[in-house]
């Protein structure tokens, strides 16, 4: 897999997009250079009703175009509503990115899957069971410094297993039962009234001092910071990683597929650099995860 | 119910014990637990011998190696589950699928708890980590409504374990990296979260600012006793609001909840605090030891018995009600 050229995964949208902005967006990413899309909603199941009718259209347009297509599960299921929404995706014939361990629980048996950057896959041993389950990818969860992603990708390459490793996009840092962006309004969960939808890259939380720090989606916290890995591109294909991630932002995401795209052919990182920079809400990049150090950091040259 | 109750240290493990635990939870003085702080945890010795205690005492002692193993360095992990067998522990906490598989192929007549870190939320998860592991038992992540823990016992496969008191994890466990972004270290990869290592206090004017891998946290009046940077405890601005943005300064206390939970199928009742000394596990225990033991009499839990436990402290029930989310 190492003299190979890394591609480009397309991951699922985690924030609430309405239904317009959804088809817009997927008939522009078809003409991108991402090999695959992985697609549906991540992050809250009270947002699928709104632009679920979106899903096979963008199917349609993105197999039509090429692309591999693989449909996530929600990361974190708890209500019975989600749990058969989780057993319906094992059910739609369509290949599965698991991103919460409820969803292989329906998988039968010797079906194939993907794995998503929610699932803790830290290690050979934890990797080597997923692929005797059926995992032909796996991106790993994006705290991995790249001693541990080099190790994983060996092994991944060894078992058949496709290693990705996060390329691109804030952070999805944590997970909770309580919503934040309801929180923020003074409202529950279940009377949140749809507000994270105001927020197409995830609502500011700031540092006391106005240190942009993280920005909460729904559920989820993300990092402040857009990680970009242009700089570690030589490192990663050394490594023997086969896929870079990109995660979408409101930015010109189809401009940052050509322009990682151009550099993993060996074009100028300087350019997919740039383009992330362009595309990241509020300009800020980060890579410190990659090199060993806080996923805050910014390590150059 | 079993009261499952933390021990930190060797002498806490007595005190837990000599206080009514009728399990203790501990963990070896490395990286492979999530409460991987200086001056804490077991050596393999240590270990041996609360064992013993314990057992002597009628006591059972479960042994947490719940963080996921790094890559290149798993035997450090493998030896923590042969040192935990060699001991004669009732128990292993794991989280790690990999770890769970090893457990299971080499140490097959170990029992096998999923940790809170491996946050399962619901029966699906529950009951594939029962048929793949062999898990008896799941301690469950702190996202659930009562109700719904009692939903998931009535199609579990395995015994189910709460926390009840003490820290309170806002986030799901073992899915948060909200440390390692700020400091590099993070409870998945190094069983710690908001290390101290990380956290500088700055007298600035008339305020102390608290800060964590360079990111304030709180700020208070100089005088004003300062809060540990704990991140999802902090103070931010958003969008011209500010305030606590993930959760308050606040602990969990589901001592109310007791008769539901017993009502639920709840097996065990978790408390948390290996990092608190011997004299607060001692008068922990001892008040949930005698609303349990009331409790499984049928009797009502004597008033004032849990009440004083909290006092002056900022508490919360947290996602066991529902209007938490």
């Amino acid at each position: 897999m190492a003299d190979d050229v890394m591609d480009l995964t397309l991951g699922p949208v985690q924030f609430f997009w309405d239904a317009t902005r959804i088809r817009a967006f997927y008939e522009e990413i078809a003409g991108s250079p991402v090999a695959r899309v992985v697609l549906g909603e991540l992050v809250c199941s009270k947002r699928l009703p709104f632009w679920q009718d979106e899903i096979p259209r963008a199917i349609e347009t993105l197999t039509e175009a090429g692309k591999e297509i693989w449909l996530t599960s929600l990361a974190l299921v708890t209500l019975k509503r989600e749990r058969l929404m989780t057993a319906d995706l094992a059910a739609t014939g369509l290949k599965a990115e698991v991103n919460d361990l409820t969803a292989l629980a329906h998988l039968p048996e010797g079906v194939e899957f993907a794995v998503g950057p929610l699932v803790n896959v830290y290690n050979i041993g934890t990797l080597d069971w997923l692929a005797r389950r059926g995992a032909r990818r796996i991106c790993l969860p994006p705290e991995l410094p790249l001693e541990s992603v080099a190790r994983l990708a060996r092994a991944g390459a060894e078992r058949g297993v496709a290693v990705e490793v996060w390329g691109f996009g804030r952070l999805p840092l944590a997970i909770s039962g309580r919503c934040y962006h309801a929180r923020l309004h003074g409202r529950t969960k279940d009377a949140c009234q749809f507000v994270c939808a105001d927020d197409p890259d995830g609502r500011s939380v700031d540092t006391l001092d106005g240190a942009r720090f993280l920005a909460v989606n729904g559920v989820q916290t993300l990092s402040a910071a857009t990680a970009c890995a242009s700089g570690d591109l030589g490192a990663l294909a050394g490594a023997g990683v086969s896929a870079l991630r990109l995660s979408p932002q409101s930015g010109d995401m189809a401009g940052v597929a050509r322009a990682f795209d151009a550099a993993l052919r060996g074009g100028d990182a300087g350019a997919a650099e740039a383009a992330a920079r362009a595309a990241a809400p509020g300009g800020m990049l980060a890579n410190g995860y990659l090199h060993g150090r806080p996923g805050a950091d910014w390590v150059t040259g | 119910m079993e009261l499952v109750c933390p021990a930190g240290t060797p002498a806490a493990l007595r005190a837990a014990v000599a206080a009514g635990a009728h399990a203790v939870y501990c963990g070896f003085a490395d990286e492979t637990n999530a409460r991987n702080f200086p001056g804490l945890n077991f050596s393999p010795e240590e270990l041996a011998e609360g064992v013993a205690h314990a057992h002597r005492h009628g006591a059972r002692v479960l042994v947490a190696i719940n963080t996921f193993p790094r890559a290149g360095d798993e035997a450090i992990w493998h030896r923590a589950l042969a040192n935990t067998e060699q001991a004669g522990a009732d128990a292993v906490i794991l989280a790690d699928l990999g770890l769970l598989a090893h457990a299971a192929d080499h140490h097959p007549g170990l029992r096998r708890h999923l940790s809170v870190q491996a946050a399962a939320a619901n029966a699906d998860a529950i009951n594939f980590y029962v048929r793949e592991f062999g898990v008896r038992r799941v301690v469950l992540p702190r996202v659930l409504s009562v109700p719904e823990i009692a939903a998931i016992n009535r199609e579990s496969e395995a015994e189910i374990e709460a926390f009840v008191f003490g820290g309170l994890c806002v986030m799901a466990e073992g899915r948060c990296s909200l440390s390692s972004y700020a400091t590099g270290e993070s409870p998945n990869m190094n069983g710690v979260c908001s290390p101290a290592s990380a956290v500088v206090y700055a007298e600035e004017g008339d305020t102390l600012a608290a800060r964590l891998g360079g990111f304030t946290i709180h700020r208070v009046g100089k005088d004003e006793p300062a809060p540990y940077p704990t991140l999802c405890k902090g103070c931010f601005h958003s969008e011209g609001e500010t305030g606590h943005v993930f959760e308050d300064p606040v602990s969990l206390n589901a001592t109310d909840l007791l008769p539901q939970m017993a009502r639920a199928g709840v097996t065990a009742l978790k408390i948390e605090g290996r990092q608190r000394s011997r004299a607060y596990v001692s008068a922990v225990v001892r008040s949930f030891r005698a609303a349990v033991d009331a409790l499984d009499a049928g009797r009502p839990i004597p008033p004032g018995t849990l009440a004083a436990l909290s006092e002056g402290q900022a508490t919360t029930t947290g996602a066991y009600k529902k209007t938490w989310r």
